[in-house]
């Protein structure tokens, strides 16, 4: 066998060989980067039941938890969205992909607006990182930490989400970036469900 | 023509997993004026959470759809989350004096 043979031997071998799972390898790499996060978001949830299960005067600030139930609702539906895009994608519908995962941008935007109003509204009240005027000073760092941390992975999420679509409209990314960048979006959401009940409704526990 | 029903069914499917979320979460806020203690709070809402992140990650996700990727994706996420909880007797010990005091 010559070398040229063995040379293409091994390029065969290596165009044929099965992915990951047979998963290509973009969409691979971003379900480690979620399990990665998962443990991140783990890490700081239970930081936040450790410390909030270790304080006696914990503060229940939300007397009301509408802002967080339309923010809930805002977050569900973008994952709606951002599925109709990606599925319009697949069927090779362009501008009805492009039009879909700019509205779940848009959702993503309104979310975060909200969240800030909230947030201002807290800072206001004088609750800050190092400062609490309801007891322990560690409820505003292990607070902002934890959501800031979720706002912050929202934020970067419709910054992607917007690049991404504006680059698939030009032709440079295809149906499968977009459902990739789905599947980060979906784990936005995922978490969001884990943020809501610990620190917002167990707020209103007796 | 047989795209377009294809089409239409995942469009509905997704619509129906996208209701099932929005009443899972409409029942986490219904526990949150339940009145009941802190910890039976928890222990509700975590599971409707646990529930509600299972259907994302199996419909939203199209973990369903990949038997080996889901093994791979439940094993290595359930085994780090697992290992954080070593944490929680201590907390017990700081407010009640010992694990699980009463």
């Amino acid at each position: 066998m010559s070398h040229a043979d063995t040379m293409h031997g091994h390029a065969t071998a290596g165009a044929m060989a099965e992915p990951t799972f047979s998963v290509p390898a973009k969409k691979m790499a971003m379900w480690l980067f979620i399990i990665a996060d998962s443990a991140t978001f783990a890490g700081c949830l239970v930081a936040y039941g450790f410390l909030r299960n270790a304080t006696p005067d914990w503060p229940r600030p939300f007397h009301e938890i509408t802002n967080v139930a339309i923010m809930t609702f805002i977050l569900l539906t973008s994952s709606l969205t951002m599925m109709i895009g990606v599925r319009s994608a697949q069927a090779g519908d362009k501008p009805k992909a492009f039009r879909w995962v700019m509205i779940t941008a848009v959702l993503g935007l309104l979310f975060a607006v909200l969240h800030i109003r909230e947030w201002m509204g807290m800072i206001s009240e004088g609750a800050t990182l190092f400062h609490n005027p309801w007891g322990t000073p560690a409820f505003g760092g292990a607070f902002y930490a934890v959501t800031g941390m979720h706002l912050l992975h929202v934020t970067g999420g419709v910054i992607a989400l917007i690049v991404i679509a504006i680059r698939y409209q030009g032709g440079r990314y295809k149906a499968d970036d977009l459902e990739v960048t789905g599947l980060y979006w979906h784990f936005v959401d995922l978490v969001w469900m884990f943020v809501v009940p610990l620190i917002y409704l167990l707020n209103l526990a007796h | 023509m047989a795209t377009e029903a294809h089409s239409t069914n995942s469009m509905s499917k997704d619509i129906i997993v996208y209701v099932v979320l929005l009443v899972l979460a409409a029942i986490q806020f219904f526990i949150a004026y339940q009145n009941i203690t802190a910890a039976q709070m928890f222990e509700r809402m975590l599971c409707v959470a646990v529930i509600e992140g299972g259907i994302a990650l199996l419909f939203f996700m199209h973990l369903s759809e990949n038997r080996g990727l889901r093994w791979f994706v439940i094993i290595f996420t359930v085994a780090v989350i697992l290992g954080m909880q070593y944490g929680w007797s201590d907390a017990f010990r700081i407010s009640g004096g010992v694990p699980w005091a009463h």
